[in-house]
């Protein structure tokens, strides 16, 4: 038997949270560069990850590792990764560092005499962090129903802890307050999760009952329920097909989110910190529209057809909506929280495109904005520590104070609006074309998205970074270097992938391809000749 | 005319003389587990008369735990010898059924009396009294509440161990009572483990009114269950001529065939078999804590002591369900059309009605106690299945279930401030800074309670949820589901609670415990996460036992 590559990178960081917790109370700095070491140690394994896989290779995923788990249930512990799951892994475990290096006095104790001895909060976020990055990894690498809907509900209970346990130090009304709304939010992340989870756990509850009827024996196995739709062993019928796909589609909009299921996430991310935040939106999120790829789609081929139209214009509503409310924002981390939203709304409407370009560019988006919200969210932590404060109009002539800040945000935001040249311009410009070559009407809408998002990121930009310095921001110091050492990477990397995406789209395209061929959709025909030579310049 | 002539009969048959009364076969070897428990439990009675008092704490919690883990070896050595497979019978001349579900649910009861007896014998918890450390339960239970005998004893430092044989004597019945195989059995067994446990929840050593008002409201419903049961009984006897199970379904599947002179009148007459099969079925969804007969639940749990609210909240609830799952499976599958539309209704109320009004609980212990009306409607749905997984999900659900419960109560024991344990959910705020371990057990379990995944909870709901889809109940599982997401915010609030509120200045502090409360905990916690992480073998243990005999 092969090394099992695939558990080890999640277990690194399950083995992490474990270790770190265990730091005794005094040793704070020991959990941090625990922390730290473990999240390297799993870059690497990611690393590793995507290169042994070998893209366009045969067979719908590799590396692939099974054992039997829970045989009552049919449930296996089968792992398995396509280009998506490689591109996402590698997302995870690149972002996670940053996360911890940037949150890396997030967790202090407060000044003064401590309440207990035994309350050990800095472990704890560390640990939580973790264990996040472990049940994400999984949740990639699963290729058994069971086992996906497990982790991707096990990982609420500690993203809950981190957005209700730790917050700003900038609450406007006194550390009570802030108290009280960050437990609100995150009592308001679960519920709509756990309800969403819960739903979909009725649908998987459902697809076992009719495997079991069909096959004889009930299965959670991916690829042996695709292959069993292919032989035509397995026929689900219209309605129950619809009634699952709902149930998991359900909880993978209240995941991503998509409009009208995301009110949880501005509260979400506003109130807890900004590296948790980078968290939520970034990594968690991700697995929502990584599932509506690799389940809805192929579990669901037949229904997911059926419900694109309206999914469609629920994502295009989410594109507005969350731009159009980005834009009224006073808050800053509430405003990215909005941005967040519109550009689900995008990565939603190219799966849902079913065309090549479209899902292509739906995985790259999430990769690039995975990279561009962490750089933009975390400078705006870094801003908001300065100064103690979430508000908009608290700020002002901040590029005069500090230059090198205001110039990495500036960039950031750049990124948010999909500048040529910034990595998230390339998959913004592919879903787009994927969609228009499909439903030119909801493609020609969803690019009013862009020019909102340029109103939202340049207003914000102005706001808070140019005119009269205002006195409160006069002594802010700039960038200190484990600062930069967080942004800049990112920055060269949004530079990278803007100028060079090649290598992640070669990684991705063969995935799509077979994605879009379970579903059996095929790209539109062109409507205008296409002359040969102008497709070998594309 | 006909009814003189029954009447008649009924003279005629009584005068005749009887035929030779064939001495009583029993199988001993195969009720050990019952007997043993209920032998030891009669020992225990002769203890506390002879045993000094100093001595007699040790004596009983051995002679306890020695009998329950001696009971357990027995069920072992029974299932071991195929009795819950290939050679389950019924033993006793009908009374008593040995097979898969009784032995599984048997083991359940006594590995749950085990660790609830560690409970009940925890003396670290109370402040000592002249260098003496007291349990849970009344100094002297016979003094008046607030009166001078009552002072005295207390001041003394008086303890009494009297608890340890009521147990026994409870877990006694428990055991028969899932195996009982006649309706007469099933009664008596009712009997033999309720009174002990009315008298367990009027022994608790604070708030002592509470726990005697609780007691008596227990014990006047209880009795009024019985009646209803016992009622049915009658009904059932009259329609079929016979209170064996065996009998009875086959009455009900192939009609009445030997007409008993005495019942010419009743016997095969649908109207007696359905009001009876639904007394007894009232009875029975009593004892389980099922809604509309849930209303003695809150009361009994807040207000029994609380190592006594932990035991009966498992154990009762194990020998509740299994005897339910005989009657429904062995004597009521030929009326299957009948009650499963009225048990889909019962268990949607349940677990609706549980989930919505453990929201406004301000005391944990009645949050628990509307959690567990709650999890009896999930239980319920495995049951409505009416199929072999039905009857091993439920067999692993109660099995997950009993421990999880029996480790939040006993967490609720170390939660103490000047008055006793602090039930109060506004006092637990903030608990998790104060003693970050014990909120962390306790929202490990919590978790449990709410289904999330990696608990135990998590593989039970999913195997009673996957046997009711299988059988058909769809709807039965949707409501089941948003019931949960419904419970899952009230744990969730007891989470928020304990982590992220500030502590209160005078909230209460947590109790170090002696190893055996934290020997219930481990066990509790172990139990959760073992059978939340790998399933697989209990699934099976409780698939291999999921076939009734007849």
């Amino acid at each position: 038997m092969s090394f099992p590559l695939l558990t080890a990178t999640a277990a690194v960081p399950a083995i992490g949270a474990i270790a770190t917790a265990a730091v005794p109370a005094a040793k704070r700095t020991v959990a941090k560069w625990l922390a730290l070491l473990f999240s390297l140690a799993t870059l690497v394994l990611a690393a590793v990850v995507a290169v042994r896989f070998t893209p366009g290779a045969k067979g719908p995923f590799q590396l692939t590792e099974s054992h039997a788990w829970i045989r009552s249930f049919g449930v296996r512990y089968e792992l398995g990764v396509d280009g998506i799951a490689v591109a996402l892994i590698a997302l995870t475990a690149l972002l996670v560092p940053f996360v911890i290096l940037a949150g890396w006095h997030d967790a202090d104790p407060m000044e003064g005499p401590e309440p207990n001895r035994r309350w050990r909060p800095t472990q704890g976020f560390f640990a939580l962090i973790l264990a996040v990055e472990a049940m994400v990894v999984i949740s990639f690498e699963a290729t058994d129903v069971f086992l996906f809907y497990i982790f991707f509900e096990a990982m609420l209970i500690p993203m809950y802890f981190l957005i209700g346990g730790f917050g700003d130090r900038a609450g406007s009304g006194g550390e009570e307050h802030s108290a009280s709304l960050r437990s609100q939010a995150a009592v308001k992340f679960l519920l709509y999760n756990l309800a969403g989870g819960l739903i979909m756990l009725a649908a998987v509850i459902g697809l076992y009952a009719a495997t079991a009827d069909q096959l004889g024996s009930g299965t959670f196995s991916l690829t042996e329920i695709v292959q069993a739709r292919a032989d035509g062993k397995l026929a689900l019928g219209t309605g129950t097909e619809r009634l699952l796909f709902l149930g998991f589609f359900f909880a993978f909009a209240v995941k991503a989110p998509l409009w009208p299921l995301h009110t949880w996430l501005p509260g979400a991310m506003g109130e807890s910190t900004a590296p948790v935040a980078v968290l939520i939106t970034a990594v968690v999120d991700k697995v929502g529209t990584f599932a509506m790829l690799r389940f809805c789609l192929q579990l669901f081929p037949e229904a997911s057809s059926w419900a694109t139209p309206v999914i469609l214009v629920l994502a295009l509503v989410s594109i507005l909506y969350g731009a159009l409310l980005a834009v009224g924002q006073r808050d800053i981390k509430r405003l990215i929280a909005y941005a967040s939203i519109s550009h689900f709304g995008f990565i939603i409407m190219g799966i849902f495109a079913m065309t090549s370009q479209g899902q292509g560019g739906a995985t790259l988006y999430m990769v690039n904005h995975g990279i561009s919200t962490a750089a933009l969210m975390l400078v705006a932590g870094f801003l908001i520590s300065r100064r103690g404060s979430r508000l908009i109009a608290d700020y002002g002539g901040v590029q005069k104070a500090a230059p090198v800040l205001a110039g990495t945000f500036l960039v950031g935001g750049l990124a948010t609006l999909s500048l040529p040249g910034l990595a998230p311009f390339v998959s913004e410009f592919l879903v787009l074309v994927g969609t228009f070559s499909r439903y030119p009407a909801v493609g020609i809408v969803a690019t009013v998205g862009i020019v909102l998002a340029a109103l939202y990121v340049l207003v914000l930009y102005q706001r808070t970074m140019t005119g009269p310095v205002k006195s409160e921001v006069r002594a802010m110091p700039d960038l200190k270097a484990r600062e930069l050492a967080v942004v800049a990477p990112l920055i060269a990397l949004l530079l990278f992938l803007g100028v060079y995406p090649k290598p992640l789209t070669d990684l991705v395209n063969p995935a799509v391809d077979h994605t879009l061929s379970v579903v059996d959709q095929h790209d539109p025909r062109p409507d205008v000749p296409v002359k040969a030579d102008a497709e070998a310049a594309k | 005319m006909s009814s003189v002539a029954s009447v008649h009969s009924l003279w005629t048959m009584a005068a005749e003389a009887p035929a030779r009364i064939p001495a009583p076969k029993i199988e001993y070897a195969q009720l050990a587990p019952a007997l043993i428990v209920l032998g030891a439990a009669v020992v225990g009675v002769v203890l506390e008369g002879f045993v000094p008092r100093r001595s007699r704490y040790y004596a009983q919690l051995l002679l306890s735990v020695l009998a329950l883990a001696a009971g357990f070896a027995a069920v072992v050595g029974l299932a071991a010898g195929g009795f819950g497979s290939t050679k389950a019978k019924i033993a006793a001349m009908g009374a008593i059924a040995v097979d898969g579900p009784a032995l599984f649910l048997q083991g359940t009861i006594l590995l749950v009396a085990l660790v609830a007896t560690f409970t009940f014998a925890e003396r670290r918890l109370d402040p000592a009294a002249h260098g003496k450390r007291v349990d849970s339960f009344a100094a002297q239970a016979a003094a008046v509440p607030g009166g001078d005998a009552e002072r005295a004893a207390v001041k003394a430092g008086f303890t009494t161990t009297e608890v340890f044989p009521l147990a026994l004597f409870a877990v006694g019945g428990m055991l028969v009572f899932p195996a009982a195989n006649d309706l007469l059995t099933l009664f008596v067994a009712l009997e033999v483990f309720s009174l002990p446990l009315y008298i367990l929840c009027a022994l608790a050593r604070r708030q002592r009114l509470l726990s005697q008002e609780a007691a008596v409201k227990y014990f006047l419903l209880g009795a009024f269950s019985s009646a209803f049961l016992l009622f049915g009984i009658a009904l059932l006897y009259g329609y079929a001529g016979t209170v064996t199970y065996a009998g009875i379904a086959e009455v009900v599947s192939d009609g009445a065939k030997q007409i008993t002179p005495a019942l010419a009148d009743t016997m095969g007459n649908d109207a007696l078999l359905l009001i009876g099969a639904a007394l007894v079925l009232m009875g029975l969804l009593f004892k389980v804590g099922a809604v509309p007969f849930h209303m003695w639940t809150p009361d009994v749990y807040q207000g029994a002591p609380t190592p006594v609210t932990g035991f009966m909240a498992a154990a009762t609830k194990v020998a509740a369900f299994g005897a339910l799952l005989r009657l429904l499976y062995v004597v009521l599958p030929g009326l299957r059309w009948d009650w499963r539309p009225v048990m889909w209704g019962v268990a949607i109320v349940t677990m609706l009605g549980g989930a919505v009004v453990a929201i406004t609980q301000t005391d944990i212990k009645r949050l628990l106690a509307y959690s567990s009306i709650a999890h009896a409607g999930f239980i319920l749905a495995g049951v409505i299945a009416t199929s072999k997984d039905g009857i091993s999900s439920v067999l692993f659900y109660l099995a997950a279930y009993s421990f999880v419960t029996l480790g939040a109560f006993a967490v609720v024991t170390l939660v103490r401030d000047a008055g006793g344990e602090a039930t109060q959910l506004s006092k637990w705020a903030g608990l998790g800074r104060r003693s970050p371990l014990t909120a962390a057990v306790f929202a490990v379990f919590l978790l449990a309670f709410a289904g999330i995944p990696l608990t135990s909870g998590f593989a039970g709901k999913f195997a009673v949820f996957k046997a009711a889809a299988e059988s058909g109940a769809g709807w039965l599982v949707v409501i089941g589901v948003i019931s949960s997401a419904i419970a899952a915010f009230f744990y969730i609030r007891v989470i928020v609670l304990m982590f992220f509120n500030e502590p209160k200045a005078d909230g209460p502090t947590v109790a170090v415990p002696s190893p055996l409360t934290m020997t219930a905990i481990g066990v509790g916690v172990a139990v959760t996460l073992v059978l939340g992480l790998a399933p697989q073998y209990f699934l099976d243990l409780a698939g291999q036992a999921g076939v009734f005999v007849r």
